[in-house]
């Protein structure tokens, strides 16, 4: 028994001496009410350590990424047919997050394995799950990339290379933007901290988004009384049809 | 000054929704249309998604419609006879509308569908209109030139089931203005929008009623039909934004009480030539939609799970 606990102490020592991630945000939850234009997060954090920095290692590197709720899509490609572009083909993806950031302190090749990307599911490419896709279409990965590149146009996919701030390989922060678009849900908040383009320690935080106060009413509205909403719509559009019609007459009259 | 809209997720400049919908009631309240052809691409144009765009630019028709006919019924300007039967004709061909859009659904092409209803709809009704009225116009510089008659008599006269039409001065079978009721309604729903640009022509050239009594008519019809619309999505999709809806609404009713006004000052030649081209221009630019390469052969759809 003292022996199986010693081992476990011996297991436990090196863990201990490593670095760890001490993380807070400037926001936890983020509103979205009428006038929402964008919200601006500020994640920082500190590098915890029992012992000196490891000698002979890389250089200290961090990855905050920020992870909307995602969804199924259905990719389509437009082709020419009888010189008419119409979708032509599609392929329906498992799950792609509505929104994604990705904020590092130094050129992700250069900080980053593949292996270790793969294993922790860190860059757009990874978190992006798409099973069995290349049995749906030919060239099913162009799908993928035509995703990639039409969700960065609309600047919900994000890559900041160099966007952490590192200070004495000991305190760090990145600022977030959150579009105007955003959809409600969970946002998950991950930091990695790396050497030698290894995951030495890692840390996930969630940022809750919620509509509220008006945008509330009415999303729960729409989804819980549909007739009620629709019939409610029609008679906000009777009534100001009407009203306009009466005011013009006064302004007439 | 930016608004969030709750049901579109995206958040947009308030006072450009109030032009727009000022625009496109304009147009509604001026030539009797209820301008859904125009604010449905508009919104896509500016971001907001297609379903939520489709449902609540009805929502929107819905009160300019009100708004206009309103301001018709005090010259007089609505048939109620006529605009019963065509309404009765106009569910019957939405029902059968909402069933074919179904199955182009399934078949995974119901863009292409309606992309295709609306450049060819579109664009054969502009350019009969068009090419009519500028004949009408002509016709009116040169006085000593053959006089029209105002109705010509043709099979249609003999059809039985007669009614009067009191306020557009007609007495005529209602299987026409059923028949034209339903077209209508089908290419509605397939279409998503209250079909007053093909009721407006069809109802002079076809039904040869009166164009004094043709846009309130129209309009009058398409309260109905377009409120009938909104509910459905509201049910079937909850995509109608009821924020994007008020927004549209308030520059939408203002936009057709003006609209209506301007109308009045016009002739009827050159109301009609104006809406052709208008009609024209849209289906135009579907046309170079489907015709140009796009810039990004991608596109990406949130589906259910």
């Amino acid at each position: 028994m003292i022996r199986l606990a010693l081992l476990l102490l011996a297991l436990a020592l090196p863990a201990a001496a490593q670095e760890q991630i001490v993380a807070g945000m400037s926001q936890n939850r983020v509103s979205i009410t009428a006038d929402f234009d964008g919200s601006e997060i500020l994640i920082y954090g500190a590098v915890k350590r029992d012992a000196p920095p490891p000698e002979g290692r890389g250089p200290l590197e961090v990855i905050v990424t920020v992870e909307g709720p995602s969804t199924p899509v259905a990719v389509r490609r437009k082709d020419r047919v009888a010189g008419i572009w119409l979708n032509n083909a599609e392929v329906r993806v498992d799950s792609a997050p509505s929104f994604f950031a990705l904020a590092t302190t130094g050129p992700l090749d250069h900080i980053l394995s593949d292996t270790d990307n793969l294993r922790y599911g860190i860059t757009i490419e990874r978190v992006i799950r798409a099973v069995g896709i290349t049995a749906e279409a030919d060239k099913a990965g162009e799908f993928l990339l035509g995703l990639l590149r039409v969700r960065t146009n609309e600047d919900r996919y994000r890559v900041l290379q160099g966007k952490v701030e590192l200070t004495e390989d000991t305190l760090f922060r990145t600022d977030i933007v959150l579009p105007s678009n955003l959809t409600e849900g969970e946002y998950k908040v991950r930091l990695f901290l790396l050497r030698d383009r290894k995951v030495i320690a890692h840390q996930e935080r969630v940022i809750g988004v919620r509509k509220e106060g008006l945008e509330r009413w009415i999303f729960n509205l729409a989804r819980e009384q549909p007739l009620l909403y629709g019939l409610l719509s029609l008679v906000m559009a009777g009534i100001a049809g009407w009203g306009a019609s009466a005011a013009f007459r006064l302004v007439r009259a | 000054m930016q608004v969030y809209l709750p049901i579109a997720e995206v958040s947009v400049n308030a006072f450009l929704i109030l032009g727009l919908g000022g625009i496109v009631g304009f147009l509604s309240g001026m030539f009797g249309v209820g301008g859904g052809f125009l604010i449905t691409p508009l919104l896509f144009f500016i971001g907001v998604p297609p379903a939520v765009a489709v449902a609540t630019g009805a929502n929107q028709v819905v009160a300019s419609s009100v708004s206009g006919v309103l301001a018709q019924l005090k010259r007089k300007g609505v048939d109620f006879t006529m605009g019963w039967v065509l309404l009765a004709g106009g569910f019957a061909g939405s029902a059968l509308g909402v069933w074919v859009f179904r199955l182009m659904t399934e078949a995974g092409q119901v863009d292409l569908f309606v992309q295709l209803s609306y450049v060819v709809f579109l664009g054969l009704i502009g350019a009969m209109m068009f090419q009519e009225s500028l004949r009408s116009m002509l016709r009116a510089r040169k006085p000593d030139g053959p006089v029209r008659r105002a109705h010509v008599h043709s099979w249609v006269h003999g059809l039985p089931f007669k009614m009067k039409f009191r306020a557009s001065g007609l007495y005529i079978s209602v299987i026409p203005p059923l028949a034209v009721g339903a077209l209508v309604g089908f290419l509605a729903a397939i279409m998503g929008v209250g079909g007053g640009f093909i009721m407006v022509p069809a109802m002079i050239y076809l039904l040869g009623m009166p164009t004094k009594v043709v846009i309130g008519t129209s309009l009058f019809q398409i309260i109905f039909v377009t409120a009938f619309t909104t509910v459905m999505h509201a049910v079937t999709s909850q995509s109608v934004d009821m924020m994007l809806a008020l927004l549209l609404i308030l520059g939408g009713v203002v936009g057709a009480q003006i609209g209506t006004r301007v109308g009045m000052r016009l002739k009827a030649e050159q109301l009609r030539i104006l809406l052709s081209l208008l009609v024209i221009a849209v289906s135009v630019r579907i046309a170079v939609d489907l015709l140009v390469e796009p810039a990004e052969h991608y596109s990406v759809a949130a589906v259910l799970p």
